[in-house]
């Protein structure tokens, strides 16, 4: 592949699910070796995106590239190009490790010369040597995580669709994954990965925030935290946040007021005009500011911010979850 | 196609049906119960139908009639009652089928040469067996009759008196005419039908039910390899579930295979082509295992059971229903299965039976490498 030409590229691409429309007319570009972030909350269309990417959805319009082929035309080209690990894990628990492993390694044709080679890779890089031999459902869920992606490369893929891989597994696993991630991108492989944790969004080339299906802002993360904030951003510590939150939404300077932790988040138009006069509107309303100052927005204000939500919009957003996951919910409705 | 791909399938599949217990019991366990069921449990034969007598006279002549009954091996004479209330009891409750009664002056009659009734009361809620029973005993009583005939010529020096007319009856393929003959080999059919089907028609809807079909799609298999990958195990699978089927026919219920083994092959192997590829069809439209068995079980076991000749003959059906059969593949091989058994035919002379099959065989395979869709909704 040309090392210029981008690894994914989408053009106007809509979803429609009946009258529900699940992805908004979106288009990005990623380029090779690019830990690629897609970021939502859920039901934003991330994974019927990424479902459309691998060619497991047909698009409703629009254009997609992905290693240059045209996943509506050469759906079969593209796979041979890409690795996928859907949302829920999906290799066989009833198979043993080493198992799963020679099965996709002969659906993905590894040749018998690299056969051996890529599956001692992926055991190791699993961290499941020794453990070839257990039946796949009984490993722990970071495990079987790094199995998937283990199988999912098989065939050293230039780009990898990874749809919340970390979801349900536990904070050092979820390192250790990244760690891969990061592995595998300087190793010139193209990551699209869609995440909802902030912290992991950080470890991103860049970014794309998607919400109700369009998408919202992109960038790489320091670009997104200096430029979608309108204003400055102020740390308040205070000693009774509930009430000072709710007198602080309508004071006047003050673009908007979010909980954070123990403490709270304020938008304002300029940092040095806003910090005295929010102590004295709290002060004239029998609240002790204790602490208030400038602070760099992190990608979570960042995200609130562009995504309003902290605002009332959850039957909205219910909505789209229960749409965006129909898919999952078809298969599963049955089950005996 | 790639030859990787399609090993890597069935091996998987292979794998898969080695580990899950329900599997193994379809494979094994279901061919062996059904043979007994229907082996033992279906059957036509009309034999030992239980008689209660009510001799009124207590004759040696009498005597002599009702032994008839006993030496023939259709009646079983299970009580001699002393009153007709006692009959009448034995018919309702079901402890006799045909209850038989001899008039007080039966002797007295014959020797005047007077014409004797004898009343045989049948059970006819069983009119399949009622009416056996009735030939049967008709049949019994003109016997006595020509014997008793016989007996008065002699008495008067006409000893040569002979019927002029007899029927030498041979049966062929079934020298005995039981029904377990025809029945075996119409079992390992009805085994197959419903085995193949069930076994398949859970293969695609468990994963799409698992989650594991989003991953399998995900890569460049292609729907020919998943669909060859996933039947080739079964059929395998069934050819020696149907081979152990038949050499229990042969082995345990005596049945004669007078057949070549490679005709019955070729058969069994089309007819597998049939009813896997109707499961595997059903399991890809259902999308739930539940579902595809259930209508998989419908839609081979009700049709194999009444329209493929099985049970009732189809030249005895309307010609409507006779139509009908045409299209229910199980009546080709059900044909073919008792030819080679019993008469040990050839491929040319059933030529119409393995036609129909092969036609079905390649409009259901076609339709199964058509109906999967590597996209998920």
């Amino acid at each position: 592949m040309n090392g210029a030409a981008p690894a994914v590229v989408v053009r106007d691409l809509v979803k429609r699910f009946g009258d529900f429309v699940a992805v908004d007319n979106i288009s990005l570009e990623a380029s090779p070796g690019e830990i690629f972030g897609f970021l939502g909350p859920n039901g934003a269309g991330k994974s019927t995106t990424i479902r459309m990417l691998c060619g497991l959805l047909r698009p409703t319009s629009g254009e997609a590239l992905v290693a240059g082929l045209d996943v509506a035309r050469e759906p079969e080209r593209v796979r041979q190009n890409i690795g996928y690990m859907s949302q829920k894990f999906s290799l066989y628990n009833d198979l043993k490790v080493i198992e799963n492993l020679r099965f996709f390694a002969g659906m993905y044709s590894v040749s018998a010369a690299n056969l051996k080679e890529r599956i001692d890779w992926a055991i190791d890089m699993a961290g499941l040597s020794g453990r070839e031999q257990l039946l796949t459902g009984t490993l722990a869920a970071g495990w079987k995580q790094r199995l998937a992606l283990g199988c999912a490369v098989l065939h050293r893929p230039p780009i990898v669709f990874l749809d919340e891989p970390t979801s349900g597994v536990d904070p050092i696993s979820r390192r250790l994954f990244w760690e891969l991630i990061h592995r595998m991108a300087d190793d010139g492989v193209t990551v699209f990965v869609t995440t909802h944790y902030m912290d992991e969004a950080e470890y991103c080339n860049r970014l794309v925030l998607i919400d109700r299906g369009k998408i919202v802002a992109s960038g790489s993360p320091l670009e997104l935290k200096q430029k979608s904030m309108e204003g400055n951003l102020l740390l308040l510590e205070c000693d009774q946040v509930g009430k000072a939150l709710e007198e602080l939404q309508e004071a006047p300077g003050v673009t908007d007021a979010a909980i954070f932790g123990s403490a709270l988040h304020l938008v304002v138009p300029s940092a040095q005009e806003a910090i005295p006069q929010v102590k004295a509107y709290l002060a004239g309303r029998g609240i002790t500011t204790t602490r208030i100052e400038q602070i760099r927005p992190s990608l979570e204000d960042v995200f609130v911010s562009l995504t309003g939500l902290n605002r009332d919009e959850g039957d909205e957003r219910d909505r789209r979850d229960k749409a965006e996951t129909r898919v999952d919910n078809d298969k599963e409705k049955a089950q005996p | 196609m790639n030859w990787n791909r399609l090993c890597a399938m069935a091996r998987k599949e292979m794998i898969q049906i080695r580990r899950d217990a329900r599997s193994i019991g379809i494979v094994i366990a279901m061919p062996i119960v059904m043979m007994f069921a229907f082996g033992y449990g279906v059957s036509f034969d009309t034999k030992h139908i239980p008689v209660y007598v009510y001799d009124q006279e207590k004759s040696q002549q009498s005597q002599d009639f009702l032994k008839r009954f006993q030496a023939s091996v259709y009646f079983k004479v299970v009580k001699t009652v002393a009153s007709y209330p006692e009959l009448v009891r034995a018919i309702d409750t079901g402890d006799c089928q045909i209850g038989l009664v001899v008039p007080p002056d039966f002797s007295r009659k014959l020797r005047s040469g007077r014409k004797v009734s004898v009343q045989a009361i049948f059970d006819g809620t069983d009119s399949n067996s009622a009416s056996l029973g009735m030939s049967y005993t008709e049949a019994v009583a003109l016997a006595h009759s020509q014997q008793l005939q016989l007996e008065w010529l002699q008495a008067r020096g006409q000893g040569a008196a002979r019927l002029p007319l007899s029927v030498d009856a041979r049966t062929w393929f079934n020298e005995n005419l039981e029904s377990m003959v025809t029945i075996v080999p119409g079992v390992v059919a009805m085994v197959m039908a419903v085995v193949g089907t069930f076994l398949t028609s859970l293969t695609v809807a468990r994963e799409w039910e698992r989650g594991t079909m989003e991953q399998l799609i995900s890569t460049p298999v292609t729907p020919l390899e998943i669909m060859l990958g996933k039947l080739v195990p079964y059929v395998v699978i069934g050819l020696a579930d149907t081979s152990l089927c038949a050499v229990m026919g042969v082995w345990w219920f005596g049945v004669p295979f007078r057949g070549e083994i490679w005709v019955f092959l070729l058969s069994t192997f089309l007819f597998l082509t049939v009813v896997l590829s109707l499961g595997y069809f059903f399991s890809v439209v259902a999308k739930t295992q539940l579902a595809a068995s259930q209508i998989s079980l419908i839609a081979t076991f009700l049709p194999a059971f009444l329209l493929s000749g099985f049970v009732y003959p189809i030249d005895q059906m309307p010609p409507l229903v006779q139509g009908i059969t045409h299209a229910v593949p199980a009546r080709y091989y059900m044909a073919i299965l008792r030819n080679v058994f019993l008469k040990g035919s050839s491929v040319v002379t059933m030529w119409q039976d393995f036609l129909g099959l092969a036609i079905f065989a390649a409009l259901l395979g076609l339709a199964a490498t058509r109906v999967f869709r590597k996209k998920l909704a």
